[in-house]
């Protein structure tokens, strides 16, 4: 059998970030259609920060189907072909293209965290093609010299808007800017926090109480390395929302299989299988707080388990009114006016 | 078994790279949601040893890990485990795969 080639996968994703300035680099109406008539103000000394990983994942979602039936096949043995064509060809925007439906819900969650913090009386900007990816794989993968390099790029262009502070999204892009980068880049200085941490302080006025009950599968970053394990929980509690705890939660949390989706889809798929079972017996919804946590568990998940973004939850509870739509033409398919705040909640 | 004594000195220049802390009581192994046999502590054993041979041979292991940091976090004696794994990752990138350096 011949497992995904690790030195051409790791290769091409190298010359991803250094030659596009992503590891998946998606089209510039995949990245920024989410911003449609939000009239969000360009820069500013702080900004909202998304490293596009809402953005990605449905394209990481193409990718992965694919790799999964490379896996063991004669395709496989193509991998070098592949990079040497992708230094030319950008093969990401050929292959994974992403489903357009997952892409508008993708994009939903992101105008649900610019309502909740427009809500709450947060003042944000937005860098729109400078908001780039911050590089976690590159980090995981221990790219350190092509991390290093990106990094400056990020830190350089985040200065060049005089920004000092960034309200991340995810757990990847938060460790990135708060952890990570300090370690590698002189005289980073940037403040970073997330916008549950955010909200949390901003003690918004629910508009509803949601009257429902709901399990959270933490993120293994946000649970053991970030801190971010109580915020997420306060928010849901005042809008009405009993949480049901797994047994692996908060700091005993159980990874989603996500990490290792690109090399080792099977097995992957196989943790991610076994932490939905475990999630879906204390409850079938389910909240993530990740959207590559939301990704690998989904694709696994029986049909009446509802998994879906926390924002989803906070928007109905706390927003009067449900955001202005995402674009239309976000995917450059159909017309269909996307779900106001992505999967529907039963109340 | 061949030994490179440079090893360990090489991978804890770069600064992360602490498994000499490992005390051996397995509570890594036992807590892994991979539940591979040989990781992590007879990874950074291999290491300490200078068997570089082993390690290499080990690359699937070190490039399945999650990084999800459940073993450091409840590790006795206060191991970077996901750093070192982190670590081994450069090390075989570099001097195996031929990946850090960008190729043009």
């Amino acid at each position: 059998m011949s497992p995904i080639p690790i030195r051409d996968t790791l290769g091409m994703l190298e010359d991803n970030l250094e030659r596009r300035k992503s590891v998946l680099p998606v089209p510039r109406r995949r990245a920024l259609g989410w911003t449609k008539g939000l009239n969000l103000p360009r820069g500013g000394e702080r900004v909202l920060y998304t490293g596009q990983m809402f953005q990605i994942v449905p394209a990481i979602n193409a990718m992965t189907d694919r790799l999964a039936k490379m896996e063991g096949s004669w395709m496989a043995n193509y991998f070098g072909v592949a990079r040497r064509l992708n230094r030319w060809v950008n093969l990401a925007g050929v292959m994974a293209r992403g489903d357009p439906q997952e892409a508008r819900e993708y994009s939903g969650f992101l105008r649900n965290i610019v309502s909740l913090l427009r809500r709450s009386g947060v003042e944000f900007g937005y860098l729109y093609e400078d908001d780039l990816y911050a590089g976690a794989l590159a980090h995981d993968e221990g790219l350190d010299d092509a991390l290093r390099a990106h990094a400056e790029v990020v830190f350089r262009t985040l200065r060049s808007h005089g920004v000092k502070e960034v309200i991340t999204v995810d757990p990847h892009t938060t460790e990135m800017l708060r952890e990570i980068y300090p370690k590698v880049l002189k005289g980073y200085d940037l403040k970073v926090r997330t916008y549950l941490e955010v909200l949390v302080e901003r003690r918004p006025t629910p508009v509803k109480q949601l009257g429902t009950s709901v399990t959270v599968h933490d993120s293994c970053i946000y649970a053991r390395r970030e801190g971010v394990i109580e915020q997420p929980r306060e928010l849901l509690r005042r809008g009405g929302v009993e949480i049901r705890e797994v047994e692996r939660s908060g700091r005993a949390t159980q990874c989603c299989g996500g990490p290792i989706e690109m090399l080792f889809p099977e097995r992957s798929s196989e943790l991610a299988t076994q932490r939905v079972g475990q999630l879906s017996q204390v409850s079938k919804q389910v909240v993530t707080l990740c959207p590559l946590c939301l990704a690998n568990l989904r694709r696994v998940a029986p049909e009446d388990v509802k998994i879906t973004d926390v924002s989803t939850y906070l928007a109905k509870a706390y927003c009067p009114s449900t955001p202005a739509p995402a674009a239309a033409d976000l995917s450059g398919a159909g017309t269909r006016a996307p779900a106001d705040h992505g999967t529907p909640v039963e109340a | 078994m061949k030994v490179d004594p440079t090893l360990p000195d090489r991978l804890a220049r770069t600064g992360g790279f602490n498994a000499s802390a490992c005390i051996n009581c397995g509570s890594c192994t036992a807590l892994c949601p991979l539940g591979m046999g040989p990781f992590p502590r007879q990874l950074f054993r291999y290491v300490l040893l200078g068997a570089r041979e082993e390690v290499v041979r080990h690359t699937e292991e070190i490039y399945s890990c999650l990084l999800c940091k459940m073993c450091e976090d409840n590790c006795p004696a206060g191991v970077h485990i996901a750093e070192n794994v982190r670590t081994l990752r450069t090390f075989l990138g570099r001097e195996e795969l031929g990946l850090a350096t960008s190729e043009v």
